[in-house]
């Protein structure tokens, strides 16, 4: 898929939130282009995770507009453009009965529509998201006896299993550990840099963010979108978004 | 052994037990694994209500329970997605509120005590040839619905969010469930009674989660238990004249007992 790093494929305008009279989000404005890399960091209770569901449209913005490849979202259908992976420690269920497999095989449901079973065809994306992530090998395992790591790459996988042009992420690596964080964001380039994924991650690992992502938007009620992260790291930007007190390393790997 | 096929309220009951075993635990999984387990009490409760309703005016109670249930169960769904009180609440408001409508109930009427007693603890002695056919038809939409909408309802029941974002209905699915689940309810009260109906649909598939297998292959064992704790419960509880619901209840507790200490003598 060649990809087309002016076409918008997101857009986010003027979109506000509050809830209980409290604003979370307040005018915020966002392009995501095909092919960006897009890191989205705040500190807690910055409204990012919100910023997120709305554009997921699991969130109704109360103000302002979210369009989805070209469409407002309340008109869009084509889901399977757009992959998740949400914050695994809250949503999920160690004990629940599944293999690597059968969680891989959700991704395909939305695909498939009503009253269709999976077929061949489903069985070999399914398997090929699974050598993508490299966890072809534990297919038959159950998923809650993996490790945080790999759970991880196995929610890449059933997100790859749509086929999406776009894949969200939320706090990806939290609980896992740092060896495994290293695999999983060589996993992330690759999938913006060969298949041509568009990536928007959130997370609070500052320096981490701003080394592998190519765009950069702070999010603290408002939002400051930076094409350069790096720009952002080393200026005064920090300082503003978590207080005059933070004091910033950035870690040479 | 011939004795026991020569009365037809055993037959009945036989009947009524293999359909409900079957469809029981395709039901009870997903009540398990969306941590609905309290739902099943709450409706059985309603059902009551249901019952009581159908004992005083001459309707057969089954079809009066089927009513009460299905249309509490949407109203529940309605508030735990509300969000404005917490859904145990919800719960607990529905459960108390029918037991006092169905003790209400039975004051206004007094003489029908006897088949009461049945309704709470399950006999399958009351269980009448026209049951057996809602049973059936009912029995054999909720399998057909499930089967029919097994992929979104696992997606549903795994990941809400990751389910909605990929465009499944979400919303449309939780009321599918949670209406089927109410009707299984209903109809599962004549075999261990509302006071038992819950054990019914959780304790095999809680059994069955304990073998660590693969989402269908839970199904199929939850399956195995199901069916032989009902067959195992309604013979015995002929032979040695107990309550059906107990006994059933009973074997499904023993089998749960002997796969943990398998399991820990395994490990």
């Amino acid at each position: 898929m060649p990809v087309d790093h002016t076409k918008n494929i997101i857009t986010v305008k003027n979109v506000s939130f509050s809830y209980d009279n409290v604003i979370v989000l307040k005018d915020i404005n966002l392009t995501i282009h095909q092919g960006d890399y897009l890191g989205i960091i705040g500190p807690n209770g910055s409204g990012k995770t919100t910023l997120l569901k709305i554009m997921l449209g699991l969130i109704k913005p109360a103000a302002g507009e979210v369009k989805l490849f070209g469409q407002s979202i309340a008109k869009f259908k084509d889901w399977s453009k757009i992959g998740y992976v949400p914050q695994k420690a809250i949503n999920f269920d160690l004990l629940f009965p599944a293999t690597v497999y059968e969680v891989v095989a959700m991704g395909r449901y939305g695909n498939k529509g009503l009253l269709r079973q999976l077929d061949k065809k489903d069985d070999a994306i399914i398997k090929e998201s699974l050598c993508r992530v490299e966890m072809y090998n534990f297919k038959d395992r159950q998923i809650g006896d993996l490790s945080s790591g790999q759970q991880q790459r196995v929610f890449i996988a059933r997100a790859l299993a749509a086929e999406p042009e776009v894949i969200f992420l939320d706090e990806p690596t939290v609980g896992v550990d740092l060896k495994a964080q290293e695999q999983f964001y060589t996993l992330l380039k690759k999938l913006n840099l060969e298949f041509g994924i568009t990536l928007v991650m959130i997370s609070h690992d500052l320096d981490m963010v701003a080394k592998e992502v190519t765009e950069l938007a702070c999010v603290n009620q408002n939002l400051t979108y930076h094409q350069d992260p790096k720009k952002c790291i080393s200026g005064d930007h920090i300082h503003k978004l978590y207080g005059e007190n933070t004091s910033f390393i950035l870690h040479k790997h | 052994m011939f004795e026991f096929f020569q009365y037809g309220f055993i037959i009945r009951g036989l009947e009524a037990g293999i359909l409900i075993g079957i469809i029981a635990p395709l039901v009870g999984m997903f009540l398990v694994l969306r941590h609905y387990s309290l739902i099943a009490d709450t409706l059985a409760h309603v059902s009551l209500a249901g019952v009581a309703i159908g004992l005083l005016l001459n309707i057969n109670p089954l079809i009066t329970a089927l009513c009460a249930a299905t249309i509490s169960s949407l109203a529940i769904e309605r508030l735990r997605i509300s969000k404005k009180i917490y859904g145990e609440t919800a719960l607990s408001i529905f459960l108390s509120g029918s037991l006092a409508l169905a003790v209400v109930l039975i004051g206004l009427a007094h003489g029908f005590n006897v088949d009461l007693f049945s309704y709470l603890f399950g006999s399958i002695m009351t269980v009448k040839q026209i049951d057996i056919y809602i049973i059936l038809i009912l029995g054999l939409i909720i399998a057909g619905l499930l089967i029919a909408f097994y992929k979104e309802l696992v997606y549903v029941s795994f990941d809400e969010e990751a389910a909605k974002v990929s465009g499944i209905p979400v919303k449309l699915f939780n009321n599918l469930f949670i209406l089927l689940a109410a009707t299984l309810i209903a109809l599962a009260i004549p075999i261990v009674g509302i006071l038992l109906v819950s054990a019914l649909l959780v304790l095999p598939v809680v059994t069955a989660l304990q073998l660590k297998k693969s989402f269908k292959a839970t199904m199929l064992w939850a399956e195995f238990f199901s069916l032989i704790s009902v067959l195992g419960g309604i013979i015995i509880s002929f032979y040695l004249n107990l309550s059906s619901g107990g006994v059933i209840v009973l074997i499904m507790l023993s089998i749960f007992g002997l796969v943990l200490l398998l399991k820990r003598n395994s490990r």
